[in-house]
């Protein structure tokens, strides 16, 4: 009844304000859970470990394949893999959708390649200081550059 | 140790400093949509996995029978120059991936609520989010097709924002409009330059 009114007349409000519809209806909910994709048990791969070591990466973590060498045959093939993916640098959200290997097993299989000296890693920006002048204002310009 | 990460080594490569915005809304807002608009790759999907112990239960440790999900999570790229790229990501539209949002606001810059006039509630829990993270937003309300134009003041009057936090009226799929959007952010984030908050 009241789901019609609301196309044409008030929007509905955020905070609370004595009328609750509105604060309920959440069309995602009706959503099958298939959306979500099928359980998994990725961690094969991994050896079982779901933490990459005490290497901390995170989505937007820009790692690049070092120049040296490393032994091929200890390498399992996702590693080589990540290894020929990244030889300019890539995000592991990048890493992660090339070569569709869930994040979580991206950062494990990362870690082994770091801490053998194959990959090099920048982190991010440090979470606990807002971004610098210095990087928004170039962010700034290559946005209005596009 | 001697040859693991020589000072030779790291001392060639550069590596981009990254960066990213997220750009939230309720399920069918245009997110991706957005970020297709000004993002110089195809927008790419990745997948987080969540297990039953990262959601917080920590005693199946040696249970064999580990269920896991995924979460997609959509995103482009934007070069900002050698040492600077953007990333955006599209926050999952689902609520019950609400966990993923505390990884994705960590180190944002900002983040664009896409807010869509037809169902105006579905973004509000993002409105939320940011509000409390102390997370920089802008919100811009996607013109769809046969949608009743309301005005910027009723649309702040229904989200309940204060007159700081800048509305604009934008088209998704448009480029220009999509990088208007952008700038507003950044601009609204450079005038209003305090520390993240953080925890």
């Amino acid at each position: 009844m009241h789901s019609g009114e609301n196309r044409l007349g008030a929007l509905p409000s955020r905070l609370p304000r004595g009328a609750d519809e509105g604060a309920e209806p959440q069309p995602g909910d009706s959503l099958p859970d298939a959306a979500a994709g099928p359980l998994v048990r990725p961690y094969t791969m991994t050896g079982g470990r779901t933490r990459p070591g005490s290497i901390e990466l995170d989505l937007i973590s820009v790692v690049v394949a070092a120049r040296q060498h490393v032994e091929q045959g200890t390498l399992e093939p996702e590693h080589e893999a990540i290894l020929q993916l990244c030889r300019r640098p890539l995000s592991v959200a990048e890493i992660s959708a090339h070569l569709d290997i869930p994040l979580t097993v991206i950062k494990v299989l990362l870690g082994d390649l770091i801490s053998r000296g194959a990959v090099l890693a920048r982190a991010p920006l440090p979470t606990a200081q807002p971004p610098q002048m210095n990087v928004l204002q170039a962010v700034l310009d290559g946005i209005r550059r596009l | 140790m001697a040859s693991v990460g020589s000072e030779e080594e790291a001392g060639t490569e550069v590596i981009p400093l990254a960066v990213k915005i997220l750009i939230a809304g309720g399920f069918g807002a245009g997110k991706t949509t957005l970020v297709g608009s000004v993002s110089e790759i195809t927008p790419l999907s990745t997948e987080e996995v969540m297990t039953e112990a990262s959601l917080g239960i920590d005693d199946l440790n040696g249970v064999e029978e580990k269920t896991t999900t995924t979460v997609a999570l959509d995103f482009g790229r934007i070069t900002i120059s050698d040492g600077v790229v953007l990333y955006l990501f599209g926050t999952p539209g689902q609520d019950r991936f609400w966990f993923m949002w505390e990884e994705l606001a960590q180190g944002a810059l900002g983040a664009v609520v896409l807010a869509d006039t037809r169902r105006l509630e579905t973004c509000f829990h993002a409105v939320d989010f940011f509000e409390r993270r102390g997370v920089p937003f802008v919100i811009a309300v996607n013109r769809f097709d046969g949608a009743h134009a309301y005005t910027e003041h009723e649309v702040r009057e229904a989200i309940g924002t204060g007159p700081d936090v800048p509305i604009l009226m934008a088209d998704a799929r448009s480029r220009e409009s999509a990088k208007d959007v952008l700038i507003t952010l950044v601009e609204h984030v450079m005038t209003h330059h305090t520390p993240a908050v953080t925890g």
